[in-house]
């Protein structure tokens, strides 16, 4: 028998919000903190405007464009930190350990149980930021003189399309990255090479177009695809006009086939660990 | 202090000293990946103001060139290297909450003078292996440095610059963790330091960006010593004739935050009730 695998989601759900409950004064501060960073970004990039117009000669980033990108990425990143973030830095830990045995023994899917058992529920203060600033930049782009932003149903079918995935691609990837502990034995700096590789996908991919920047934009693009995980998003909402006119209308068919394969891929190689996996201490 | 006296506390420096060093070079293969991987963030800076400069009219972001802009964050990232504690203020709260400082007050050692030494130690084993990964990316970099190499007066304002900014960054973090004294819990004091830290030291962009009277109230602050100020005097931003000026004030901060670390510790040794067991 199939176990209901949303009602099991469901009742992990609830379980992380009595427990985060029980420590509200902390729910609290870790949703305060979360956003005084985000502030602080936002603060650096409103300097940076003061400067210039846009980011990139004619990238179509101009100031609110921008911020819209920049709360796509706090979305996007918001998702994956509030549902897969905690487990899968905790996966490396039960490799570790040997606790795996028995996420191994339960009649359900190991890698569903690995990656969704805990919820993060203060992570979604930078779900409400990102998307508020979305929602007050589009206002701002939808009042401007020269091409006003112009609502079209596609933008609101294909933005939430595409975030999702974008979750799914980090997800993979940072499934593949937990999984890699079975072979190298420890793996604590899964939050640091998680900060440093989506550190490349927080800028517009446009700013890698120059110099010694081509081989990591095509590396970052084409290989190991976190530049279009913000990317794709933010650039149908922003720039609805060009985004089937520019040369990287493309990139969304890309980012479907890319989302396709690297699930797939992250789901073989999470096998493959599991196969290589040999309990320890026990 | 007769001299004896004077020799036995060198040696119980030097002992405390050397201790601290080899603990921290027993991980230095992990120490070496995680200091290169710490650039990793400058190569996307780089881009991001490449191609701000692409559609800046004139090239200069107050008074900035993108070369200058580079080597700023270059710069500014020794400046940390000198002046972050990581750990510090926490450690200290976590000593005062959990009743681990008794063991200073039963020995013949000073608990401010012992974690400094610890630290100076964690820092020299850190140099030991970073120097490497600094060496090449600043090779590396070497043509984003386009006013060459500063004179003489300049270089040794810069080196004193960046020790005052080691000992600058103790002190305060180590305010910050006697302040365990009197609230048991800093995790929030502490963060609201680190934030103000970040953002107010000019790690995530060189302080003269900000508008004038924001930058007026910051040159009032202490933050700008710990990484602004060191590639600021490299990069011939502050003026040769008020650059030692500068220095002293740097020096007053210094010796006031030394003064009220001294303080706070004697007060919150009498209030301090010795938790734990």
């Amino acid at each position: 028998m199939h176990p209901n695998y949303f009602r099991v989601f469901l009742t992990f759900a609830r379980n992380s919000l009595v427990r985060d409950m029980m420590f509200r004064a902390n729910f609290l501060i870790e949703a305060i903190t979360g956003l005084a960073w985000a502030c602080m970004n936002l603060g650096f990039y409103w300097i940076v405007f003061e400067y210039t117009d846009s980011i990139g000669r004619e990238t179509g980033w101009g100031k609110y464009e921008f911020f819209v990108f920049l709360g796509t990425t706090w979305i996007v990143n918001s998702i994956v930190q509030t549902f897969f973030m905690p487990n899968l830095d905790e996966f490396s830990e039960l490799i570790r350990t040997g606790g795996l045995d028995f996420v191994l023994l339960k009649p359900i899917d190991s890698q569903f149980l690995i990656s969704l058992r805990k919820i993060n529920w203060s992570g979604l203060s930078f779900l409400g930021l990102g998307g508020v600033t979305v929602w007050l930049s589009i206002q701002q782009l939808c009042q401007r003189a020269v091409s006003p932003w112009q609502p079209d149903v596609g933008t609101f079918i294909f933005y939430p399309l595409f975030i999702l995935c974008g979750v799914t691609v980090l997800y993979s990837l940072m499934i593949c990255l937990a999984a890699t502990s079975v072979w190298l034995g420890r793996n604590q700096t899964l939050y640091d090479f998680w900060f440093y590789i989506t550190n490349f996908s927080r800028y517009p991919m446009e700013i890698y177009t120059r110099g010694w920047g081509l081989p990591l934009y095509f590396l970052f693009t084409y290989v190991i695809p976190v530049l279009i995980v913000v990317n794709v998003p933010a650039r149908i909402m922003a720039q609805p006009i060009y985004g089937g006119a520019s040369h990287r209308g493309w990139l969304p068919v890309f980012m479907l086939c890319a989302t396709v394969i690297t699930f797939f891929a992250s789901r073989w190689v999470f096998n493959r660990s599991l196969s290589a996996y040999r309990s320890a201490s026990s | 202090m007769t001299a004896l006296e004077l020799q036995n506390r060198v040696s119980a420096g030097w002992m405390i000293f050397r201790i601290a060093l080899e603990e921290r070079l027993t991980y230095r293969g992990d120490f070496a990946l995680g200091t290169m991987m710490r650039f990793l963030p400058i190569i996307t800076h780089i881009f991001l103001w490449w191609a701000v400069y692409e559609s800046v009219n004139g090239g200069r972001l107050a008074g900035y060139s993108f070369g200058d802009m580079v080597a700023y964050y270059l710069l500014s990232m020794l400046g940390r290297a000198f002046s972050s504690m990581p750990g510090l203020a926490s450690t200290v709260a976590k000593q005062i909450r959990e009743g681990e400082i008794k063991k200073y007050l039963i020995q013949p050692i000073d608990m401010l003078n012992f974690m400094l030494l610890g630290r100076a130690a964690h820092k020299v084993a850190y140099y030991t292996v970073a120097t490497i990964p600094f060496a090449i990316m600043f090779f590396l970099c070497r043509g984003y440095f386009e006013s060459g190499i500063p004179n003489l007066q300049v270089w040794i304002a810069f080196v004193l610059s960046l020790f005052m900014a080691f000992t600058l960054g103790f002190f305060l973090d180590l305010c910050i963790g006697l302040v365990g004294f009197w609230f048991l819990e800093i995790s929030s004091l502490l963060f609201v330091y680190m934030l103000l830290n970040f953002f107010l030291s000019g790690h995530m962009f060189p302080l003269d960006l900000l508008p004038s009277h924001w930058h007026i109230l910051i040159s009032y602050l202490p933050f700008k010593y710990l990484a602004y100020f060191p590639a600021a005097i490299y990069l011939g931003k502050i003026p040769q004739e008020s650059l030692w000026q500068e220095i002293g004030i740097e020096l007053m901060w210094l010796v006031g935050m030394i003064l009220l670390a001294r303080v706070l510790y004697q007060r919150g040794l009498k209030r301090y009730s010795g938790y734990g067991g």
